[in-house]
């Protein structure tokens, strides 16, 4: 379970939020909601401990993730909004040097195999430079098919996707919560699949 | 653990292989500065020897630091840099991995190259080999060293000149004792003491230079 105790950010001498608690239980999702600059990102980054909080605490099963460290990193899978896919490298390449940095290895049929998943059949071995923004994506994306992790993080996933792709990682984080994963995400559009346990958390309000 | 770190390596490797351009820019630019120093100075061999270490060292510096902008800002930029924080393995690992590959890239063709440009400068075999030998032991620490500076102008407007401001004065002791080895060898002092010093640059940076760079690479991402 993620909990968030009294988070207070503050970018620049701007105050984004204070005064933000929260706790998410398995098996539900998170939806961040707010206009342009209200501190959505930045939420995303503190609970995936790259960004600090001024104030407040951030705990997962009841421990700071400060003190977690490296255990806490093993159990969260993070997507910001740039892909951390490389122009020179195949698709392929990309998604499974993304496995290995999230702790994953994944052998060269798995990775086919997701890719194919996303959409993606065909054009394994093409250097990203040459896939349009919505594939990029799908290559960052494709690594949900494939992590173990119990959170994700999920910053503006479905930017630039299809309808077809956005239904797909739609039913994607349906079968992680019912695994019993968390999902937290910021979106601007509304999800449509049903059942998704989405509670909303609204920003700059 | 090494596991991510021959991930690390091989992505670098592979990244390096396909933008060839980046690393031979880098090579090309210590072949011609150390190339430029006899058609300027002339054919006076005493002079030329005397000189040879001092500006195989210092084309060597400034070679290493042409390419230390490389090193984190492509992964900054792309968003990889954020997926190696949030890595599940200590950060000192991915860097060390990253400063392992940019010293295979940009120093060791620098190492191969030296004793063929010190043939430019009539050393003798045996000038030569502590030449190289000072090399081997003294680019990984450029490469360590530079990776701090890197680091922490990451993101930065001006970045490249920041840098070398940071990290030419942090090369300083590099040079010395690199530089200095040769000549204490042509002058028959014997270069030992200079390499042993040199080697243990090289393991105070092994130890110290991935743990400050990891620091330096969370203050620029927070």
């Amino acid at each position: 379970m993620l909990e968030a105790i009294g988070l207070e950010c503050v970018r620049g001498d701007r105050r984004l939020f204070r005064d933000l608690s929260f706790g998410l239980e398995p098996g539900r999702l998170l939806q961040v909601v707010g206009p342009n600059g209200c501190g959505k990102t930045s939420l995303l980054r503190m609970l995936c401990g790259l960004m600090a909080p001024v104030h407040g605490e951030i705990r997962w099963e009841g421990a700071s993730i400060r003190s977690l460290a490296e255990d806490y990193l093993a159990t969260l899978t993070y997507i910001g909004h740039l892909n951390g896919v490389k122009d020179e490298l195949t698709a392929l390449e990309n998604l499974r040097i993304s496995s290995a940095l999230g702790g994953t290895h994944v052998d060269e049929p798995a990775a086919v195999s997701a890719l194919e998943k996303m959409g993606l059949g065909g054009r394994e071995m093409l250097p990203a430079k040459v896939l349009s923004q919505g594939q990029r994506r799908r290559v960052a994306l494709a690594r949900l098919l494939l992590t173990e992790a119990k959170l994700w993080l999920l910053d503006e996933p479905l930017t630039a996707l299809d309808k077809a792709a956005v239904a797909f990682v739609e039913s994607l984080l349906a079968a992680h919560l019912e695994k019993g994963g968390l999902v937290v995400l910021t979106t601007h559009q509304d999800l449509q699949q049903p059942g998704l346990g989405t509670r909303r958390l609204e920003l700059g309000t | 653990m090494l596991e991510m770190l021959r991930w690390v390596i091989r992505r670098d490797l592979v990244l390096a292989m396909r933008r060839r351009s980046d690393v031979l820019t880098t090579l090309f630019f210590f072949i011609i500065v150390v190339s430029l120093f006899p058609l300027g100075v002339g054919p006076e061999m005493n002079l030329l020897r005397t000189m040879a270490p001092g500006v195989v060292w210092v084309a060597a510096l400034l070679a290493s630091m042409l390419s230390l902008g490389r090193l984190f800002s492509s992964d900054y930029l792309d968003g990889t840099l954020e997926q190696m924080l949030l890595a599940p393995q200590p950060l000192s690992i991915v860097v060390l991995g990253k400063v392992a590959a940019h010293w295979l890239v940009s120093g060791v063709p620098l190492v191969v190259m030296a004793p063929v440009l010190g043939l430019q400068y009539d050393l003798a075999a045996d000038a030569l080999l502590i030449l190289t030998a000072s090399l081997v032991l003294g680019t990984p620490v450029l490469s360590m060293i530079g990776a701090i500076g890197a680091a922490l102008t990451l993101g930065l407007r001006g970045g490249g000149v920041l840098v070398s401001l940071l990290v030419l004065p942090l090369y300083i002791p590099v040079l010395i004792f690199g530089a200095g080895a040769v000549e204490a060898s042509a002058s028959g002092l014997g270069a030992e003491a200079y390499l042993s010093l040199l080697a243990a640059f090289l393991v105070g940076a092994l130890v110290l230079t991935p743990w400050a760079t990891s620091a330096a690479l969370r203050i620029s991402l927070d």
